[in-house]
C-alpha cells in the first residue's frame, strides 16, 4: 500500500477527541492531505489528538486490517521506515506489507526526536515493537471473549486470529476493531525525543522466532523515487505560493546599511523583506526571485564583521586560544606518574578542518504563516523542533499581519528532501520561510541557492588533538594521554528549536549561545593509566557565522578517532607488535575483540610491526590499515586498503572489509547500505573536505572548491561481515562505521608510505609534501 | 523581456514564456511539473539537474530555455511503475542511493551511456558518470545499478528482446 495515508473522516475525528478509538476507516494519499491543508485557513486543525500515553497514537488498525503506524522521526533515505514496519509487522502477526509509517508531522505524530544519533530502531524501534507487542495483546483479549477461547489456545497469522486446536474457530483484526471503539492506555516515561521510551503489560516476542524481523524486506521509498513520482518538499506547491530567495553578505557578521530598492526596478513583482539583518526578497516567479537577490543592491556595514584568523592559520589560532571551559571525560589510574616513570615517550599531535553538510540541495521551506497560525513544510530531521522553533521566532517578531497578540499555532510537516546528516542548513532555510511568509503574508517557498548550502550552513567543528604516550624499559605502555582542542560541536543546538540557534534568529538579534560539547574516544582499551581531556574554545563568531557549528554525521567521532586510532596504531609500532594484536591485547570488551578478529578475517590481516612499503606492478604503493570504535551500543572494525600513488599524491580506497555488531540486524539489505553509506562519506571527508576561510567569509562556497568524493573514488569492493547479537536489540547504524574510516585510510597510508598523515583531508598536494618531506 | 519558447519533453510539445535567460530546470519544474531534475548547485557542478537532449546528458540547470533544441527527456518520463526503464528496474532492484536527491544526475547519464552501448567496462562506466555528486555515500550500490543494467540492456539488445 502507498505511503503516507491519512485519515480526514470526519466520525473518526470526532471518535479521536474522545480518545475512544484504535480505528482508521478513510485514507486518503499524503498529497491529498497537502491540499487540504494548503486550501484551509484552519490550518493548524488538529487531526489527531496526540497522547503518548494512548496506544492509538501510536498504531492504528482499519476495516481492512491495514496498520497505520505514526513514527515521530523520519527515514532518511535509509530504509528506516521500512524497517520500523518489520518490526510492527513482527510483533502484530500481519504482512509488512500492510504497515503503512506515518511520519514527521507535528499534528499526527508525537515527537520522538526526529532523526537522531543513529537512535531510529535502537530508540523508537524499540518503542513501536512494544506497542505493538501490547497492540497485539490488546486484540487478542477480544479475540478471546469474542471466540470464548482462552487467550493461551489463540495464535495469529496475517491479521487473523484463530484457536489453535480449531483453525474454524477465527477472526481477524479487522473484525475485532470494526464498528467498535475503544482506547488502551500504555505506560510511558514521559520523556518526549529520542529518550521516549513505552512500557507494556505484553511482552515482545522471543527473537528467536522472528519470522519478518531479520529479513531483507525492500525499502518502501525505493520505487517512488527512482520513478519521479514521490513529492518532495521542493516539488510542493501551495496556492498563491511565492518563491523567496536570501541575500547573504560578502562579510560575515556584517549588518545591512541600505538597501537600494531601485536596483530591481525592472523586475516585475518583487518583494524586499528587510528585518534587522535579515534581507530577502519575494516573487511569484522563481527565476524574478533569483534574479533580485543577485541584482538588488545592498550596502553592508562591516566594522565589526569578519573572522579573527583564517584557515591557513586556523590550528596555530587554536592552540593558542583560551579555552571557555575544559574538562576530563575519563580518568583512571596516575597518568602524570606514568609520565615521570617513563623511558620514553611517543606524542603525535593531529589537525581536523571545518567540514560542511554540502547537502545535494541547498536548504528548501514552504511556510504558509497567517494571522496567528503557520504550517512548516521541511525536510529537516528535527522537524517537530522546527514547529516549536517557528513559533517562538514568530511570536518575537512584531508583526503587522498577526492579527492578535496571541501567540502562534504551528505546524510542521515533514517531506524528503537532499539527504541530512545531522543539524544542517534544513532548520535554518524553514526560519528563513517563515519570516518570509509572515512579512508578505502569503505562502512563500524558499530555496537557499549553491553559495549559502556550502558557505552558510552549520559545520563540523575543527580541533586539535594531542595524544602521548609513556612507555617503560620492555615497552609496555604505562600512560595514555588524549586531549581534544577544538570548537564545541554545539554553537548550535542539534535542533532548531529556539531563535538563537538559527541563522535567521541571528539575524534578528537573537543571541547565540553555544553549548560546550567536546568528544572522546569511545573504545575498551585498558592501559596501567589513561586520561582523556578536552578544551573547548569559543567560535571564531558568535553571531550569524557561517563557522557556526553543530551536529554533523556521528558528531567529533571521526575527528578525535582519526587521532585516538591513529595514534594506537604508532602505540602498536613503537612497542613492536602489530597493530590488530595490540588491539586484542588491550581492548577489554569481547564485542570490540569479535569485530576486529572478523574484519581482520575478512581481510586476511597479515601482522606487521612496521610500515611495508608495498609497490604494486603499476607503481602506486600500497598499504593496509585498521581500526575500530565503539558507538552507542555498537562497535565496528575496519580494515581498509589503499593505493597511494607517488607521483600525483592521489590516495584511492581499494577496499574496505568490516567486521560490524549493530545488535540485533533487523533488515541486513538496507544494513549493508547504510554501511556503505557512512564508509563513503567518511572516507569524502576524510581524503577530500576542507572548509577553507579568509578574514571575511568562508571562500569554499561550490563543489569545485569544496569537492567531495565521486565514482572514480569509489573502493572496488566493500565487505562487511555482521556479528548479529538478537538479545541486544536493535543498535544504531546510521552513524557508528563513520569514525573508523579516517584513522584506517591513515594507517593504511602509512603501511603503504612508511609516513604519518596526521591532518585531514589527504590532499594530493599535502601527501606529496608528506612523502617528500 | 519574456519570451516564448516551444520545446519537447518527454514525447510532448510545449509552449513555454518566460525570459530567455532563465535555464531550463525552472521550465521543467515550475511550468511542467517534473519532479525528476532537481536544483542541486544551479552551476553544472553536481548533475541533480540531469536531463537527456537529443541523446545527450545535459545540466538542465545551466542551459537556458532559449537553448533547448530537440527532444528532452526526463527522469519521470523515462519510464513507468508497469515498465521502467532498465536503468530505472536495476536501481529499484540495487537500492541504489538514500536520498535520492541527485538520481536525474546517474540515471539519466547512465541511460544516456549505456543506450548508445551497454558494453561497458567498469572503468568506461566510472569515467562515464565523473563530475556526478551523491552526499550520501551510495556509490558502491549506483555502481552496482548500472553495471546490473548495462548486462541487463547488452543482454537484451544481442537478443533483440528490448521492448522500449
Amino acid at each position: 500500500m502507498t505511503k503516507g495515508l491519512l485519515d480526514v473522516n470526519i466520525e473518526r475525528r470526532d471518535l479521536l477527541k474522545g480518545a475512544t478509538a484504535l480505528i482508521v476507516t478513510v485514507a486518503v494519499p499524503v498529497a491529498a492531505q497537502q491540499a487540504i491543508v494548503a486550501t484551509s485557513t484552519g490550518v493548524r486543525v488538529a487531526e489527531r489528538s496526540l497522547n503518548p500515553a494512548q496506544l492509538d497514537t501510536w498504531l492504528a488498525i482499519d476495516g481492512d486490517g491495514a496498520v497505520t503506524a505514526y513514527w515521530g522521526k523520519m527515514d532518511m533515505g535509509q530504509g528506516v521506515d521500512t524497517a520500523i514496519a518489520q518490526i510492527i509487522a513482527e510483533e502484530l502477526d500481519v504482512d509488512v506489507d500492510s504497515v503503512d509509517v506515518i511520519f514527521g508531522d507535528s499534528a499526527r505524530c508525537v515527537d520522538q526526536g526526529g532523526a537522531s544519533g543513529s537512535s531510529g530502531l535502537q530508540r523508537s524501534g524499540v518503542a513501536f515493537r512494544a506497542a505493538a507487542a501490547e497492540a497485539r495483546l490488546v486484540l487478542l483479549e477480544k479475540a478471546s471473549a469474542k471466540l470464548a477461547v482462552p487467550l493461551r489456545r489463540l495464535t495469529v497469522s496475517d491479521g487473523v486470529v484463530r484457536a489453535s486446536d480449531d483453525a474454524s474457530v477465527s477472526v481477524s483484526y479487522a473484525d475485532l476493531v470494526a464498528g467498535t471503539s475503544f482506547n488502551e492506555p500504555i505506560s510511558w516515561n514521559s520523556k518526549f525525543g529520542t529518550s521516549l521510551e513505552l512500557a507494556t503489560r505484553a511482552t515482545p516476542k522471543d527473537p528467536a522466532n522472528y519470522k519478518i524481523v531479520g529479513k531483507s524486506v525492500p525499502r518502501k521509498d525505493i520505487t517512488g523515487k527512482i520513478m519521479a513520482t514521490t513529492e518532495y518538499l521542493h516539488d510542493l506547491k501551495v496556492p498563491g505560493m511565492l518563491h523567496g530567495r536570501m541575500l547573504r553578505p560578502a562579510v560575515a557578521g556584517a549588518h545591512v546599511a541600505n538597501v537600494d530598492r531601485e536596483s530591481i526596478s525592472d523586475i516585475p513583482d518583487v518583494q524586499v523583506v528587510v528585518r534587522n539583518d535579515f534581507i530577502g526578497v519575494v516573487a511569484a516567479n522563481e527565476w524574478n526571485a533569483i534574479r533580485a537577490a543577485r541584482q538588488l543592491k545592498v550596502a553592508w556595514d562591516e566594522s565589526d564583521a569578519g573572522f579573527p584568523t583564517t584557515s591557513e592559520d586556523l590550528f596555530d589560532w587554536l592552540r593558542s586560544a583560551n579555552p571557555a571551559k575544559s574538562g576530563v571525560a575519563h580518568n583512571n589510574g596516575d597518568v602524570d606518574a606514568g609520565f615521570s616513570a617513563a623511558a620514553s615517550m611517543i606524542t603525535a599531535e593531529f589537525e581536523w578542518p571545518f567540514q560542511s553538510h554540502a547537502r545535494m540541495g541547498p536548504a528548501a521551506a514552504v511556510a504558509d504563516v497567517r494571522d496567528d497560525e503557520a504550517v512548516v513544510w521541511t525536510d529537516s530531521q528535527k522537524s517537530f523542533d522546527t514547529a516549536t522553533g517557528a513559533k517562538l521566532l514568530l511570536d518575537s517578531i512584531p508583526d503587522e499581519h498577526r492579527s492578535t497578540d496571541a501567540t502562534f499555532e504551528v505546524r510542521s510537516i515533514w517531506m524528503p528532501g537532499p539527504g541530512s546528516y545531522g543539524r544542517s542548513d534544513a532548520g535554518d532555510g524553514a526560519m528563513d520561510a517563515v519570516i518570509l511568509s509572515a512579512a508578505v503574508g502569503a505562502p512563500v517557498r524558499v530555496q537557499w541557492m549553491r553559495h549559502e548550502g556550502h558557505a552558510w550552513d552549520p559545520k563540523g567543528p575543527a580541533s586539535v588533538i594531542t595524544c602521548r604516550a609513556a612507555l617503560d624499559d620492555d615497552r609496555n605502555v604505562l600512560a595514555y594521554q588524549f586531549h581534544i582542542k577544538g570548537f564545541s560541536r554545539r554553537d548550535q543546538n542539534s535542533r532548531e528549536n529556539t531563535p538563537g540557534d538559527v541563522l535567521a534568529g541571528h539575524l534578528l538579534g537573537h543571541e547565540s549561545t553555544p553549548q560546550w560539547v567536546m568528544g572522546n574516544p569511545a573504545d575498551s582499551y585498558r592501559f596501567p593509566s589513561k586520561r582523556y581531556s578536552w578544551d573547548a574554545v569559543p567560535p571564531l563568531r558568535r553571531q550569524a557565522s557561517p563557522l557556526r557549528t553543530a551536529h554533523f554525521r556521528d558528531p567529533y567521532g571521526p575527528e578525535v578517532h582519526f587521532a585516538s586510532e591513529s595514534f594506537i596504531d604508532e602505540m602498536a609500532i613503537a612497542v613492536g607488535m602489530d597493530p590488530l594484536a595490540f588491539r586484542l591485547k588491550h581492548v577489554a570488551d569481547e564485542r570490540d575483540a569479535a569485530v576486529l578478529r572478523a574484519a581482520a578475517e575478512l581481510a586476511n590481516w597479515v601482522p606487521r610491526t612496521a610500515a611495508r612499503r608495498t609497490r604494486s606492478d603499476d607503481g602506486n604503493l600500497v598499504g593496509s590499515g585498521l581500526a575500530y570504535a565503539q558507538r552507542g551500543g555498537s562497535v565496528n572494525a575496519i580494515v581498509v586498503e589503499v593505493e597511494v600513488n607517488p607521483d600525483t599524491g592521489r590516495v584511492r580506497v581499494r577496499r574496505m572489509w568490516v567486521g560490524a555488531d549493530h545488535g540485533l540486524i533487523v533488515n541486513p539489505f538496507t544494513l549493508d547500505r547504510t554501511i556503505e553509506g557512512n564508509l563513503l562519506q567518511a572516507t569524502s571527508r576524510t581524503l577530500f573536505e576542507e572548509v577553507k576561510f579568509d578574514r571575511s567569509a568562508v571562500t569554499t562556497d561550490d563543489w569545485l572548491s569544496y569537492p567531495i568524493l565521486e565514482a572514480a573514488d569509489a573502493p572496488d569492493e566493500v565487505l562487511i561481515k555482521h556479528i548479529n547479537r538478537p538479545e541486544l536489540g536493535p543498535r544504531g547504524a546510521g552513524e557508528p562505521t563513520t569514525r573508523v574510516v579516517p584513522p584506517a585510510i591513515a594507517n593504511a597510508f602509512f603501511d603503504a608510505t612508511g609516513v604519518r598523515l596526521r591532518r585531514v583531508p589527504f590532499t594530493p598536494e599535502r601527501v606529496l609534501a608528506a612523502l617528500n618531506a | 523581456m519574456d519570451k516564448t519558447f516551444r520545446i519537447n519533453v518527454d514525447g510532448v510539445d510545449h509552449a513555454i514564456t518566460a525570459d530567455p535567460a532563465m535555464p531550463l530546470l525552472y521550465a521543467l519544474r515550475n511550468e511542467l511539473g517534473k519532479k525528476g531534475p532537481r536544483f542541486g548547485c544551479g552551476l553544472a557542478q553536481c548533475g541533480a539537474c540531469t536531463v537527456i537532449q537529443d541523446g545527450v546528458a545535459i545540466r538542465s540547470c545551466v542551459v537556458p530555455i532559449s537553448a533547448v533544441r530537440g527532444k528532452v527527456r526526463t527522469l519521470d518520463g523515462l519510464g513507468s511503475i508497469d515498465n521502467p526503464h532498465p536503468v530505472q528496474q536495476a536501481f529499484i532492484t540495487e537500492e541504489a542511493g538514500q536520498c535520492e536527491y541527485c538520481m536525474s544526475g546517474w540515471i539519466m547519464t547512465s541511460v544516456a551511456l549505456l543506450e548508445q552501448n551497454p558494453d561497458r567496462s567498469d572503468a568506461e562506466i566510472r569515467a562515464a558518470l565523473a563530475g556526478l555528486k551523491c552526499r550520501c555515500g551510495t556509490h558502491m550500490s549506483i555502481l552496482r545499478a548500472v553495471k546490473r543494467a548495462a548486462d541487463e540492456m547488452a543482454s537484451t539488445e544481442t537478443t533483440g528482446r528490448r521492448d522500449d
